[in-house]
């Protein structure tokens, strides 16, 4: 008799920075049990697969696949379709795959303002033949195909279907345990579109600052983080910086908060919220304390950039999205 | 109000001759805006039919993830109307809106979506004929700005099923 087959597993990455390769590394010596566990069927950033090893494989015989990073490419969607078929789970890894991520962001422009200013108007371009990237290039050994560039980035979920998410920029080593152990481990899997490895409470709740947040936390105006130095052991919030702890996820032990950094808001949502960025913004405008509108207008400049700040990884998963385009063809 | 002459009267006031009707949503307060629509309504006053009024119990109600829900399901425009500033039933609800709209403005604005989209009234119980003026003057402004997403423009959901086509380049 064979020994039982372990559950074969698929680790792939889009638009990302390979922080989240990193974080799988990051495990250290757990990564051993993990592959005591299961076996590696793919993961282009470590192990030498090709993508013909995956297609030929038969539908559905892996057993996860865990995809990070945000769909730009054609070549991303492609390869999100492809692990779907082949896979009885697809989670997606990270806050990139999760909501967009930082490569989001790039919904305020669009294909061509992105290479224009790239590849022409960047200072540090020097392009005087005007290339740009192109699909198709005939080469002497014969035409090459290069992935599509979209005009819109997405999460996974905006092109595949998903069963569950792992949340973070990138997700820790504790989450992505907690998570691996929800899927592998002996209990029974967690309801479709649980965000894994994470609670469901907002971070303040694990935040060792929250004991000195006021119960009614009003605020005369806010400090941007190079402007100040922080006193240590007192709730940030509460010292004027945009922390955004109360509309975002607990589960990463408030990392960036126990570093002197307020929360960007990495882990997303909440679970009953739809749209990060609008719960956010509704955090931080409420707790101004100003009746007065040009005094209201003016303590709120110190949002310096509201996108940024409050869908600096949700943009794509946000209600709208993108910025709207009007007037391309005129 | 009663919902049939609602629908009549709208068919009625449609301008001939232009193809788009801005859909406006509106978010009134229970104690003020709300009650000032009601008394436009039970004075007769002839007010625009575009906006669906929706009546929540104050406007610091409003998480602005209905402002941006609305027009990811296809609003042109929303409006926000809430009790004069001191006139809260809730004593400070409209300044927490307040607050709320003026950064949610400038979150739009980096998003492409232009000002005349989203407005905030205060409008008392007595104010009936402001309700009439604020509506008729956004309805026309929203039909000089034409709709929300541009038909070419494929709402986020729809986009990303139709990716997976090969698509011409620009």
């Amino acid at each position: 008799m064979m020994a039982e087959a372990k559950p074969k597993v698929a680790f792939y990455w889009c638009a990302s920075c390979g922080g989240c390769e990193e974080a799988v590394v990051d495990l250290a010596e757990d990564l051993l049990k993990v592959v005591e566990a299961v076996e590696l069927a793919f993961w282009p950033v470590a192990l030498d697969f090709k993508r013909e090893d995956v297609e030929r494989l038969p539908d559905g015989s892996l057993a996860a696949a865990f995809i990070n990073g945000a769909i730009r490419l054609s070549e991303h969607e492609e390869m999100a379709h492809l692990l779907r078929r082949k896979a009885q789970l697809v989670i997606a890894y990270g806050s990139c795959a999760h909501l967009g991520g930082v490569p989001g962001l790039a919904n305020l422009h669009d294909r061509g303002s992105i290479f224009q200013y790239v590849y022409r108007d960047a200072p540090s371009v020097a392009n005087p033949e005007g290339v740009f990237p192109q699909e198709r290039f005939p080469a002497e050994e014969g035409e090459l195909e290069l992935p599509a560039f979209w005009d819109t980035v997405k999460a996974l979920d905006q092109v595949v279907e998903v069963d569950y998410y792992v949340p973070g920029c990138p997700p820790t080593p504790k989450v992505t345990r907690a998570a691996i152990e929800a899927l592998f481990g002996e209990g029974e899997l967690p309801p479709k579109g649980t965000v894994l490895g994470a609670g469901t409470r907002a971070l303040c709740h694990e935040c060792p600052l929250n004991e000195t947040k006021p119960d009614k936390l009003l605020l005369e105006g806010f400090k941007r983080v190079h402007e100040v130095i922080p006193e240590p052991n007192k709730c940030l919030l509460a010292q004027g910086l945009i922390c955004l702890g109360p509309a975002t996820r607990e589960g990463c032990g408030a990392l960036c908060i126990s570093a002197n950094m307020p929360c960007t808001g990495c882990f997303g949502p909440l679970d009953r919220v739809r749209d990060y960025g609008g719960k956010a913004l509704s955090e931080i405008a409420s707790i101004l304390n100003s009746n007065d509108e040009g005094e209201i207008e003016r303590a709120l400049e110190k949002v310096a950039d509201p996108v940024g700040t409050f869908y600096r990884y949700s943009l794509p998963r946000s209600f709208l999205g993108r910025r709207i385009r009007r007037g391309d063809r005129p | 109000m009663p919902k049939e002459p609602f629908e009549d009267r709208s068919s009625r006031s449609i301008p001939s001759g232009s193809a788009f009707e801005p859909k406006i949503v509106a978010f009134f307060c229970n104690w003020c805006t709300y009650t000032a629509a009601d008394l436009a309504g039970t004075s007769r006053m002839h007010y625009a039919p575009n906006v669906r009024i929706i009546r929540v119990m104050c406007s610091g109600r409003i998480d602005p993830q209905f402002v941006l829900k609305a027009f990811h399901e296809g609003a042109d425009g929303v409006l926000i109307g809430g009790c004069h500033p001191g006139d809260c039933h809730y004593q400070e609800g409209n300044y927490k809106a307040l607050r709320r709209y003026k950064l949610l403005k400038r979150l739009l604005a980096q998003l492409g979506v232009e000002e005349g989209r989203l407005r905030l009234e205060w409008i008392a119980a007595s104010e009936g004929d402001k309700v009439k003026r604020v509506i008729d003057e956004m309805t026309e402004e929203i039909r000089r700005l034409g709709p929300f997403r541009p038909s070419e423009a494929e709402p986020v959901e729809k986009q990303a099923v139709l990716a997976g086509q090969p698509r011409e380049a620009r």
